[in-house]
């Protein structure tokens, strides 16, 4: 990581304050910075003198108290944001982190995105997030030689003050945030950032802004919106996608104490982007009224394309079509051949059904319609794209409406679908009252943006050394961009780099395929989108050749990986995305995958199996793969009794590159251990007639307390820049376990979840 | 109808049928409790009610009636009932959306069983969700605090 400002994207010049208040959706005065970060498109700095608050640049304010604001402009849900970003501006500032707040910035496009997905909020704004801190202080430094009329150069700012040492003189950043406001913003090339060794916070644990308001319930989520003169809708959704409303009756419904209004939902659009689905909403003074009257409407829905569709067959046809040839995405050397010729063959076919997030928090929105503006609270990782669907919507202009963001009880990928924020403003619009809808539980599990089902297929040829010299995979899921566009029936460019095309296995001649699958519901990302199914399939494949050659896979694995090396598998037509990091700065660097493979079996003992014959035993499996930039082995110890499993121990080796606030990196390892060991131990969303089967925590349950395993987590690799943190803890976590249960009982499992075969103890 | 909450009085005019939750999340602007499930399934709602914990999504106005009850907002004054205190030591929220679901049941919990074995902080606590995947540091805040029981057998 360089110490200098030198990127581009960084420059910094004056601007209107005006623009920054609105930006920001902070009320303050005095000077304002700016900087163009990565799509922004202003950078600028300007000074007032309104409200007595300095605003020092885009994402600091100081009020004479000496609080210093900082925006925090990507959403919260419990990955710790804002307490990590904002934490790298008030180090490199000098900032006291016990004086900081922390401002939420509304949703607004001059961010750049802010789409909070993709595990990228610190790996994409941490230089930035300097920068500012850095210009802030810099002008604050200025301000004291000003005041003291000594040269800038001898002013040196830490904790929340600057100071002469010379002179013996220091004062408070309250004190200086005024005459700060009037300094010349530092052009990017005299900037100087903090060296390392100096940080206060990066890379130290931080505790997070909000736990205290959390632990006391003094928070505002999404659902915890009120507003005066607010109704709660509740909307029954037509459980098909596609289905329209044929026929209401909503005479029972409208009797119900507290009802004020019944609304028909236009709908059934295809593609389904982020529309409404077609509903009845039941509009009350109270959520419990408006819940009651709901189950009171008589409704009928109309056919749909998609009333035939059945999971179970669904995945049984993909299962299918993944073992006839399919449309090569990317090939070396020449694997029909190889594998016609084989001393040895092995193939095999993994599947994994459909998944739904079912973020604690259910989706809610709340809308106000104020003259030509439509303002929103939701809990939502997209802002901008609710301007975006609002205005589309209402017939606005994406600045006539305003979001703020709350916090977010959880998102998963849930939240950047922001549908619910539709729902409210039409419904807002239509009554002219503020509205908020509330999702229930059965609502988030029926009506989700759902993690594809997939199906996939490895074959492998072994020569007579038992190398393997030839490797085919192809995988069938409908990809999420059925959700934008009709008629599309695979995978996308960037979901075969999620995991699939990326596998830097060294042999000699390997093809990667796709095949197709129909669009038959909602799709949507899911924490680790489709490395989830791509990571199954290749880790469990790759430790059942091991185990049949009787290798132990940490060993087998290395040599499958091979020497240390950049692997970039772009071919063709196919451009490996590399989460639109740069590739001098992220390359693939199989070296740290394997350095991440070797301490993930150093915490497991692979060499003993257990009694195959009785299945039963004890046993260990691991499973590496990288994902967001990050490379994350993890290793599970399971025991299988009775036809029953239950895990022991999980451990998950981590190298994230610099780990910012090392803390919330290892909470989101935990949780993303514990998410995947739910999806792998019991999820399955079930569609029959194009309906999901499911509908609460009954029938879509999650790991509970009581089945969750010792943990731990190692981290490394912090000489690298900082990489994805949210997500790539998730795809190990399946393989990991089914490889477990085979070193166990001698039992591979290859459709997911584990529960269809064995129950869970 | 009257309603006895963290020790203040509050009238509510709801159905007697509407369970507590939305009279206090609706009618009363106390969002501290959180709607997870609305079936009893995930303890995101969870008060007290007369000191023991119960699920308000589950529990009608009408039988909350005249019972002292007990709300994430009144669990201590000031934030620092010894359960709060060690969430912060072990910064135990991720989004927080469970988490005054989880103190509620703990705090129940640990006033009942004052020494308990991990089994039992295990079977308390499962019957509250956390997608988050906030368990383990759940379990070792509640183990922090019950150690300071004597004679605390947290290692069962
Ligand atoms: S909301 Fe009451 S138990 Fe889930
Ligand atoms: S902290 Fe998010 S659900 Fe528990």
């Amino acid at each position: 990581m360089t110490d200098q400002a030198t990127h581009e994207t960084n420059a910094i010049s004056l601007v209107s304050r005006r623009r920054f208040l609105k930006l920001a959706g902070v009320s303050s005065s005095g000077l304002i910075l700016g900087a163009t970060l990565p799509n922004f498109q202003l950078a600028w700095a300007d000074t007032t003198k309104e409200t007595g608050n300095a605003t020092l640049n885009l994402f600091v304010s100081i009020a004479p108290d000496n609080t210093v604001s900082i925006v925090c402009h990507r959403s919260e849900m419990g990955q710790g944001i804002r307490t990590g970003l904002p934490a790298v501006v008030a180090d490199e500032m000098e900032a006291d982190w016990n004086l900081v707040k922390v401002v939420q910035g509304l949703g607004d496009k001059r961010y750049g995105s802010q789409n909070t997905d993709g595990s990228r909020s610190v790996r994409q704004f941490y230089d930035t997030m300097r920068t500012m801190g850095a210009s802030a202080r810099t002008m604050l430094e200025q301000a004291a030689a000003q005041l003291w009329s000594v040269p800038a150069a001898e002013c040196n700012a830490s904790n929340h003050q600057v100071h002469h040492v010379a002179s013996k003189r220091a004062a408070s950043f309250g004190d200086l945030a005024e005459l700060a406001a009037t300094q010349k913003v530092p052009t990017e090339e005299t900037l100087v950032l903090k060296s390392s060794e100096n940080f206060n916070y990066i890379g130290k644990p931080v505790a997070t802004y909000d736990t205290p308001d959390i632990v006391t319930g003094n928070t505002t989520f999404g659902q915890d919106v009120i507003l005066d003169d607010m109704l709660i809708a509740s909307i029954e959704r037509a459980p098909v996608l596609g289905a329209r409303l044929a026929s209401l009756d909503d005479t029972e419904a409208r009797k119900v104490s507290g009802v004020v209004a019944v609304e028909r939902m236009d709908g059934g659009i295809e593609p389904p982007l982020f529309h409404p689905l077609s509903g009845v909403a039941v509009l009350a003074t109270n959520t419990w009224a408006a819940l009651k009257a709901r189950r009171a409407l008589k409704i009928q829905w109309s056919g749909s394309a998609h009333e035939q569709h059945n999971s179970d067959t669904y995945l049984e046809t993909l299962k299918k079509r993944v073992q006839q040839p399919g449309k090569v995405l990317t090939q070396h050397g020449d694997v029909n051949t190889t594998l016609a010729s084989a001393a040895d063959k092995h193939s095999a076919v993994y599947s994994l059904p459909y998944l739904a997030h079912a973020t604690m928090e259910p989706p809610s929105a709340t809308a106000v319609i104020k003259e030509n503006q439509c303002e929103i609270w939701s809990c939502v990782q997209d802002p901008q794209s609710v301007q975006q669907h609002v205005s589309n919507a209402l017939g606005l202009e994406a600045e006539q409406v305003k979001v703020n963001v709350t916090l977010l009880g959880g998102g998963f990928g849930r939240k950047s679908q922001i549908d619910f924020a539709v729902e409210a403003a039409v419904l807002a619009h239509k009554l002219q009252r503020p509205v908020k809808v509330v999702w229930s539980r059965e609502d988030d599990i029926r009506h989700d943006y759902y993690h594809a089902a997939a199906a996939s297929y490895f074959e492998a040829a072994i020569d007579d050394d038992g190398q393997v010299t030839g490797w085919r995979q192809r995988t069938a899921f409908p990809s999420i961009t059925g959700t934008f566009k009709n008629g599309v029936k695979h995978p996308n460019n960037g979901e075969m780099s999620l995991g699939f095309a990326d596998v830097p296995y060294d042999i000699p001649n390997r093809q990667c395929e796709t095949a197709p699958a129909e669009y038959e519901t909602r799709i949507g990302w899911l924490r680790s989108v489709a490395n989830i199914q791509n990571a199954f399939g290749i880790c469990s494949f790759a430790d059942e050749l091991a185990r049949l050659r009787g290798r132990q896979p940490d060993e087998f694995l290395l040599e499958l990986i091979g020497e240390d090396r950049q692997f970039n598998p772009s071919q063709g037509k196919f451009k490996y995305a590399n989460h639109g990091a740069n590739w001098k700065k992220y390359p693939l660097d199989t070296g740290r995958l394997k350095q991440v493979l070797k301490a993930t079996a150093e915490k497991a003992d692979l060499s003993k199996l257990g009694d195959h014959e009785r299945k039963s035993g004890e046993g260990w499996g691991i499973a590496v793969h990288r994902s967001f930039l990050s490379y994350v082995g993890i290793a599970t110890k399971v025991r299988v009794e009775d036809e029953k499993v239950r895990i022991l121990e999980m451990h998950c080796v981590a190298d994230v590159g610099l780990a910012v606030n090392p803390d919330r990196v290892e909470a989101q390892m935990e949780g993303a251990m514990i998410f995947g060991m739910s999806l792998a131990l019991m999820g399955e969303i079930r569609m029959k007639n194009g309906a999901v089967v499911n509908s609460n925590f009954h029938d879509y349950p999650l790991l509970r307390m009581q089945q969750c395993p010792t943990m731990s987590v190692t981290l490394m690799g912090s000489e690298h820049p900082p990489a994805g943190v949210g997500e790539p803890g998730v795809p190990p976590v399946a393989p990991s376990i089914t490889n477990a249960i085979f070193t166990a009982c001698g039992e591979r499992i290859r459709d997911l979840p584990i529960n269809k075969h064995m129950q869970l103890a | 109808m009257e309603l006895t909450i963290n020790g203040k009085v509050h009238q509510v005019d709801l159905d007697e049928d509407t369970p507590l939750l939305w009279a206090l999340r609706d009618e009363l602007k106390m969002t501290g409790t959180k709607f997870g499930c609305g079936a009893g399934l995930c303890g995101a709602c969870t008060i007290h009610i007369n000191g023991n914990p119960a699920r308000a999504c589950l529990t009608p106005i009408s039988v909350a009636k005249g019972a002292q009850i007990t709300t994430i907002e009144g669990l201590s004054e000031q934030g620092d009932h010894p359960l709060q205190k060690a969430w912060v030591k072990h910064n135990v929220p991720q989004c927080g959306y469970c988490q005054s679901g989880q103190l509620m049941t703990a705090a129940a919990f640990i006033a009942a069983n004052p020494k308990p074995s991990e089994k039992e902080i295990d079977n308390a606590m499962s019957g509250n969700l956390c997608r988050c995947g906030t368990y383990p540091r759940i379990k070792a805040a509640i183990q922090d605090v019950v150690q300071f029981h004597e004679g605390g057998n947290s290692n069962d």
